[in-house]
């Protein structure tokens, strides 16, 4: 078994009002110098030995992420 | 004439819509989201609500249902589909219409009568109306922004692709005021107000929403 990342991020172009609302929000709590949130989402998947990686893109290309307005990332990260 | 509606988990117009089918002298067919089965009807409508919880995305996990399978099929073939709303969304993610649809600029839920004008009159669900009518129906959705690539906006305008048009404030952050749009044949069109709420003046704010379910009757037995 391996652990393998998704990560899931609106893409750059695209409004993202819940980061935007976050930071809004840091100032008010008294936070200063946050200039910038994206918000995204991050998946930890346990993968058995043989799927490879062409099997990890299409999940996330077709389901976890919509490539209209996300970007995606997979990584394989050491349990 | 025979008009499916789609129920998923999670669905709530499935009613109304066909009551909508109902009032524009048509059989209203409950198809149900784990059949591989559209039961010979005429035309799909995928009614709003929140499909399967709406998890990981509103209309990502709808999409590969049992029957939506069957209605990318027909779709392709030229069958008419309407997406209202969740079905909008579910209809996007499927690629059967192109773009998204994304949490509202300014997150609030949005529940109210909403103008819409009507800038396409050619598609199965729209005949009915005259070009750049205004229509009252309501609008109730909290992921109603309509998002495309800069390509895909400049391809629906340049065809006539786009359906209905927010009139007014824009409600939800929707790229150039987009309500609605349709594919290129013209059969499939998502929207997110909801016309299947204003089919008569007793329950509705208008009757403006009926024309679309009269407009399909009319495209089908003209067909």
């Amino acid at each position: 078994m391996a652990r393998v990342v998704v990560d899931v991020m609106p893409k750059p172009e695209i409004l993202d009002p819940q980061g935007q609302a976050v930071a809004n929000a840091l100032p008010r709590l008294g936070f200063d110098g946050i200039t910038e949130v994206r918000q995204g989402k991050h998946f930890e998947l346990e993968v058995a030995d043989d799927v490879d990686d062409a099997t990890l893109a299409k999940i996330a290309e077709t389901f976890l992420a919509n490539p209209v307005i996300e970007d995606w990332v997979v990584r394989r990260v050491d349990a | 004439m025979r008009v499916g509606v789609i129920t998923f988990p999670g669905t709530l117009d499935d009613v109304d819509a066909q009551r909508a089918v109902k009032y524009a002298d048509a059989e209203a067919v409950p198809l149900w989201h784990a059949d591989h089965d559209l039961k010979g009807v005429d035309a799909v409508i995928v009614p709003g609500g929140f499909s399967y919880g709406d998890y990981l995305r509103c209309g990502a996990i709808a999409r590969f249902a049992p029957v939506m399978q069957e209605v990318i099929e027909a779709a392709n073939k030229g069958m008419p589909v309407l997406g209202i709303c969740n079905g909008f969304q579910i209809l996007c993610e499927a690629h059967l219409l192109p773009g998204a649809l994304t949490r509202n600029s300014k997150l609030h839920f949005v529940c109210r009568d909403q103008w819409l004008k009507v800038e396409n009159n050619q598609t199965a669900w729209t005949t009915r109306y005259d070009k750049d009518a205004e229509i009252l129906v309501p609008l109730k959705s909290g992921e109603g922004g309509y998002q495309a690539d800069q390509h895909t906006l400049d391809e629906l305008e340049g065809e006539g692709r786009v359906v209905f048009r927010y009139v007014g404030e824009n409600p939800n952050g929707s790229r150039n005021n987009i309500a609605g749009i349709t594919s290129a044949n013209g059969r499939i069109v998502g929207l997110m107000p909801h016309p299947e709420h204003a089919i008569e003046a007793l329950t509705g704010p208008t009757d403006d929403g009926l024309g679309m379910f009269l407009s399909l009757v009319d495209s089908v037995v003209k067909a």
